[in-house]
């Protein structure tokens, strides 16, 4: 009798924990690091204004984000690029879908020392200092200096956007001082006076100074209409249209007034 | 207290009742508990080992070894990829021989200094400051060598950068100084007093006994102080991510940035897809860097077992 009774007890709370996972909303996200400020923002205010719904977010890159996206483990998979042809093809095989929603645009500014003279470089000049083949300031106009080149870890985002719209696929050279993070990029700079690196606009502040691009300033303005050469949109994708929670979600992310808003505090620029 | 005693003594003579028949099944019952509780910590050790090399070894379906160890080129995520990792093993061992050249004579010095001429009262406040210095978190080491001896070195020296080589050696010679220095003054300060006073007695000056007689008598000692604080050089992540630089290049120069094998791992792990070329080559390359170390562990044991300090000429 005892046995029986301790049993039903035992899946009377196991039936509560299942209806309690089956009835609160429950979002997964994963994917992008570099959207990954966007979501934690986002979703912080999303589950004070819905405390029902409980968002469990991590990063692990695009393309991790993307294969739980296709294994089904995720409900919204951050993206910083579009998703490829295979992707898709893996996708569709199992019977998902994959919808894009652009969230944001990631703006990327070449920065230097704030004593350094230099105001704009062209796209090829850039291309050249990455490539190591102007290796002195005074190349370009500047003082007789040595050029120190600092560049982000091959795996990060924003080495990605830098790669495509820079480098136009060609690789960096091997000396240039490779850092971990956006905050170490402004770190070095702002520390050496002959350095130049790259980083996310939000990332920018006063202890580094942004250099122009074929004449034109990084910002949300020249972003948005697409004359700033080194932008970028960020994704979320769902499997299928979104439905229920995740679609709730997606809405509050893209509306102006409400998930917007965070986008810039996370150092991007916003969609409208 | 009391009780207690009182319990165990009655416990002991029950025992010596029943025969020491239960006394010595308690007894196996201790030593096999022991027994698992040390193979516990074994087994973890094999199974690392066996998780990255199962993580590692694929890597080498795509690569050959000798390309993946010699090659000049490491661009993992391009297209195609290079998995080269010598610009990194090159960048690890530079800047290992260069910090242990700092750390080695400043952390025995010391030890000779704390174990033979320190008064008792100084050797009581110095030694455990020096200790203190493992105590810093490698973090803080990194980026005191980021924020304040990278900008002046850059100053003074006129370089480029100051996140170089050199300064990496600098701060991994700090963290290994309190490893030599403490275990080579337990080696010297373990040799017998006999040895040491028949010296005197000979007429040796205090300098000639320790040159002579001590060095010799604790050289194991040291040397294993040694191997093991060059292995903790060349095995620490965090400070030379944030000082060595971090450019794939072979070091040509002291004040080159380098990025040894540690940074890399640390830095491209989490973004390397799961299971893919990039993230078995760098597991490849933990598989390279533990192979160092274990090789400097297996030195020092060496060291160790062969210039053992036998027996004391006593009466």
């Amino acid at each position: 009798m005892r046995l029986k009774g301790s049993i039903i007890f035992a899946l009377a709370i196991t039936l509560c924990f299942v209806a309690n996972l089956v009835w609160a909303g429950n979002i997964v996200i994963k994917g992008s690091t570099t959207v990954l400020p966007i979501a934690q923002k986002v979703a912080e205010v999303y589950m004070k204004a819905n405390p029902d719904v409980r968002i469990s977010i991590s990063g692990g890159g695009s393309g991790n984000g993307m294969k739980a996206l296709i294994d089904g483990s995720t409900d919204i998979a951050d993206s910083s690029r579009f998703i490829k042809a295979k992707e898709v093809n893996l996708a569709v095989d199992k019977g998902r879908f994959p919808v894009p929603f652009a969230v944001a645009y990631d703006c990327i500014v070449p920065v230097v020392h704030p004593s350094n003279s230099m105001t704009n470089l062209t796209l090829t000049q850039l291309k050249a200092i990455y490539k190591g083949e102007v290796k002195n300031w005074k190349d370009l106009g500047g003082p007789d200096r040595k050029i120190v080149v600092v560049s982000r870890d091959t795996s990060s985002g924003t080495y990605e956007v830098w790669e495509t719209k820079v480098m136009k696929k060609e690789r960096v050279y091997p000396g240039a001082l490779l850092q971990a993070s956006n905050g170490a990029v402004v770190q070095v700079v702002s520390k050496n006076k002959n350095a130049i690196g790259y980083i996310g606009l939000g990332y920018l502040d006063a202890s580094a100074k942004a250099l122009s691009v074929n004449g034109i300033t990084g910002s949300a303005e020249t972003t948005l209409n697409g004359t700033y050469p080194i932008s970028r949109p960020l994704y979320m994708f769902t499997a299928g249209w979104p439905k229920g929670d995740t679609l709730n979600f997606i809405n509050f992310v893209i509306h102006p007034q409400k998930g917007q808003k965070y986008v810039a505090d996370a150092g991007y620029v916003p969609l409208y | 207290m009391q009780g207690t005693c009182h319990c165990i003594k009655e416990n002991e003579m029950a025992e010596t009742h029943r025969g020491g028949k239960g006394r010595q099944k308690r007894e196996k019952v201790i030593r096999i508990v022991f027994f698992c509780i040390a193979l516990a910590s074994i087994t973890t050790l094999a199974l690392i080992v066996v998780f990255l090399f199962m993580e590692g070894l694929p890597i080498f379906a795509k690569v050959s070894v000798n390309d993946f160890i010699f090659g000049k080129y490491w661009y993992p995520t391009a297209e195609p990829p290079d998995f080269g990792i010598f610009p990194l093993i090159m960048a690890s061992l530079s800047v290992t021989a260069v910090a242990s050249l700092i750390s080695i004579p400043l952390g025995v010095l010391t030890a000779l200094y704390l174990a033979e001429v320190a008064s008792a009262r100084v050797r009581e406040w110095v030694k455990p400051i020096v200790e203190l210095l493992a105590a810093l978190p490698s973090v803080v080491i990194g980026f005191f060598g980021m924020v304040i001896v990278a900008p002046f070195l850059q100053e003074i020296l006129d370089i480029p950068t100051g996140l170089n080589l050199f300064n990496a050696a600098l701060m991994l010679a700090f963290m290994s100084i309190p490893t030599i220095c403490s275990i080579s003054e337990d080696a010297i300060f373990s040799v017998p007093t006999e040895l040491k006073e028949a010296s005197l007695a000979l007429g040796a000056t205090h300098w000639e006994t320790i040159a002579r007689v001590i060095i010799p008598a604790s050289i194991s000692g040291i040397s294993t102080a040694v191997i093991l604080g060059m292995s903790r050089a060349i095995g620490e992540t965090m400070v030379v991510l944030m000082v060595a630089g971090g450019a794939t290049l072979i070091p040509t120069s002291l004040f080159d940035p380098v990025r040894p094998m540690p940074a890399s791992i640390v830095a491209e792990m989490a973004e390397a897809p799961f299971r893919s070329d990039h993230y078995y080559a760098l597991f490849a390359t933990g598989i390279v860097l533990f192979a160092f170390t274990l090789l400097f562990n297996l030195v020092a044991d060496h060291i160790a077992h062969k210039y053992r300090q036998v027996g004391a000429a006593t009466l």
